[in-house]
């Protein structure tokens, strides 16, 4: 074995996994103006960001993390660190999995979930900045839209059993039960499977 | 670099044995049908036979006991469908009880099996474990009923290494009137296994978990057991298993037999001084770590380790990285979800399954091996540790 056969990671995640920039050592230096923590040990990853504002510009000046997760994700909140810096504040909300996971050169499906908790931090964090500074109004919680009434299931939890992998009407119902009442979201959750798969895995 | 390589993983799989290798390249040579009634046909047909009583020596059973197959997984598939046979039109039906009764700890080959058989009429039960992976006794007994038709428990769980009371088991489900399965694919080759002192009616064994070959498992059936061949369509292995025979695998897995019986005791006592060697290292180099798996009931080769605020894949790649190959229960590297169901069924915590590395030690393992690993290993922890929410506010709290 010379060069590591078969790494299911592009070598931008292997250099990120080998020498990951900006992890938060010391958290009382760092000073951060926000912090967001998402995810769950329990789950298999966590994160927390921690991000530096420039107020006058409102950007971001600098950034630090701590990750609890696999290569992936250890890689995804690595190179999130790196994109974030100067970056303005109202760019970096917008940021997505899918362009962390292109700045990665791409990550193997079943890991995409690793780069969506990157960017949900990182909002987290920019989020948590906007509260203690004032600007709460700037904070755009997502909401859950209802698609199943029946067994209450919401697009949110579509999103999230298709980054786990749901690619049908029929997966989806495995993963959420939904549509096993009365059947009569069927067409609308399509939609909304079909959209998300489109959102997190076609293209790049 | 020139770094070395560590294998420690010989639970997913061995390498040949020299000798296996050197008996196949010979065997290259032979192509014969073992059915056919020519010369050709004959010599295939005397070395598959040679094979056969190797294999049947070893576990102290008799030559027509022995059915070779494709894998582990084949044999396991293969005993369970026994009982999903639906009706009397099958020559080999087994009348009355046809429920299965096996463990949370099981491969996926018998618990995927187990679960498909319940979607086609047959109740499947599951017996849990305790912290250490032990089934309990009393348990089993409860839970045989009338209509329990197997009971199948694995001999050596792959993960964690905890060998079962297999004698026992069979004898309670023996007893309550139901035949007893093992999948002994950790063990046979590992430890001894004689099937007549254990007295099992089925048992699974497996060619590359022992330096045989791949594509190549055992199946033992004892005499008189009704039967049901999971591929049908062809008189071979007496009209249990169908498809020409993988003559070199069945070589293959004589030869790795023959020196297994040469090799294996004192591999085991070998193995076992590496093992504590390096439990004790890692124990007293890592802190804040959880041995999984029993204690003294374990494969003399198997350490299965949790690290708190360490996720199992990162551990994986970045002693990978090193030159040292481990598995881990975690589900980032599975590609799944959940961590080990081996692990949750001994009731330790997600975040510890989820931290979990499996080293398993084989006959190539050397103490100069276990030593890299016990100087490597605290340093890669420790990286990670320190990018780790889980540890600091471990350690905070």
């Amino acid at each position: 074995m010379n060069e590591q056969p078969g790494w299911a990671y592009t070598d931008r995640v292997k250099d990120h996994f080998m020498n990951p920039r900006n992890i938060l050592r010391d958290e009382d230096a760092f000073q951060a103006d926000g912090r967001g923590t998402v995810g769950n040990i329990k789950c298999g990853d966590q994160m927390e960001f921690f991000i530096k504002v420039d107020r006058q510009k409102e950007t971001i000046l600098e950034s630090r993390w701590r990750t609890y997760g696999c290569a992936s994700a250890i890689a995804s909140t690595s190179i999130l660190s790196e994109m974030v810096k100067g970056m303005p504040l109202t760019e970096a909300y917008r940021l997505s999995p899918k362009d962390i996971a292109g700045r990665l050169g791409g990550l193997p499906e079943h890991k995409i979930h690793c780069s969506v908790l990157g960017d949900k931090a990182l909002r987290a964090a920019i989020d948590d900045y906007y509260v203690k500074n004032g600007m709460a109004e700037r904070v755009k919680t997502k909401k859950a839209r209802l698609v199943c009434q029946c067994m209450n299931v919401t697009d949110l939890e579509i999103e999230q059993a298709v980054l786990e992998g749901a690619r049908t009407y029929y997966e989806l119902q495995e993963r959420t039960k939904l549509g096993t009442v009365c059947g009569q979201c069927r067409d609308e959750a399509t939609g909304v499977l079909n959209e998300y798969i489109t959102k997190h895995f076609s293209g790049s | 670099m020139g770094r070395r390589q560590i294998y420690l993983d010989y639970n997913a799989t061995t390498p040949l044995h020299p000798e296996v290798k050197k008996t196949l390249t010979e065997a290259m040579e032979l192509f014969g049908n073992p059915s056919s009634l020519h010369g050709f046909g004959r010599e295939a047909r005397r070395r598959v036979e040679e094979a056969r009583e190797e294999v049947a020596a070893f576990l102290n059973a008799t030559a027509d006991e022995i059915i070779f197959v494709g894998s582990g997984s084949e044999a396991n598939n293969t005993v369970l469908s026994i009982f999903a046979c639906p009706s009397g039109h099958c020559m080999c039906h087994r009348q009355g009880a046809k429920d299965i009764l096996t463990t949370a700890i099981e491969h996926p080959c018998i618990l995927e099996t187990a679960r498909c058989l319940g979607d086609r009429g047959v109740n499947v039960s599951y017996l849990g474990v305790d912290r250490y992976g032990k089934i309990d006794l009393e348990d089993l007994a409860a839970k045989i009923t009338d209509t329990t038709g197997l009971v199948s428990v694995m001999t050596a769980n792959n993960e964690i290494g905890t060998i079962q009371d297999i004698k026992e088991a069979a004898r309670i489900t023996h007893r309550l009137g139901a035949l007893f399965h093992t999948d002994a694919v950790q063990a046979v080759g590992r430890i001894p296994v004689d099937v007549r002192k254990l007295d099992v009616d089925f048992l699974t064994l497996s060619g590359h978990k022992m330096y045989g070959p791949k594509g190549i498992g055992a199946l033992y059936v004892k005499k008189g057991i009704s039967f049901c061949p999971l591929i049908r369509g062809g008189h071979q292995e007496r009209g249990r298993r169908a498809g020409t025979e993988n003559t070199l695998g069945i070589i293959g897995l004589g030869k790795a037999v023959e020196m297994r019986l040469r090799e294996m005791d004192e591999e085991r006592k070998r193995l076992k001084a590496l093992r504590a060697t390096l439990i004790k290292g890692i124990e007293e180099r890592i802190p804040d770590i959880t041995f999984n798996g029993h204690p003294t009931d374990c494969l003399p080769n198997t350490v299965n380790v949790s690290c708190d605020g360490a996720e199992g894949e990162a551990i994986l790649l970045y002693l990978d990285l090193e030159g040292i190959a481990v598995s881990t229960g975690s589900a980032c590297a599975s590609g799944s979800l959940d961590p080990s169901h081996v692990l949750l069924a001994t009731g330790v915590s997600a975040e510890a399954a989820h931290g979990s590395v499996r080293l398993s030690l084989g006959r190539d393992t050397t103490m100069k091996d276990i030593e890299y690993v016990i100087d490597v290993m605290p340093g890669v922890i420790q990286k990670i540790r320190d990018m780790s929410t889980g540890y600091t506010k471990k350690e905070a709290a």
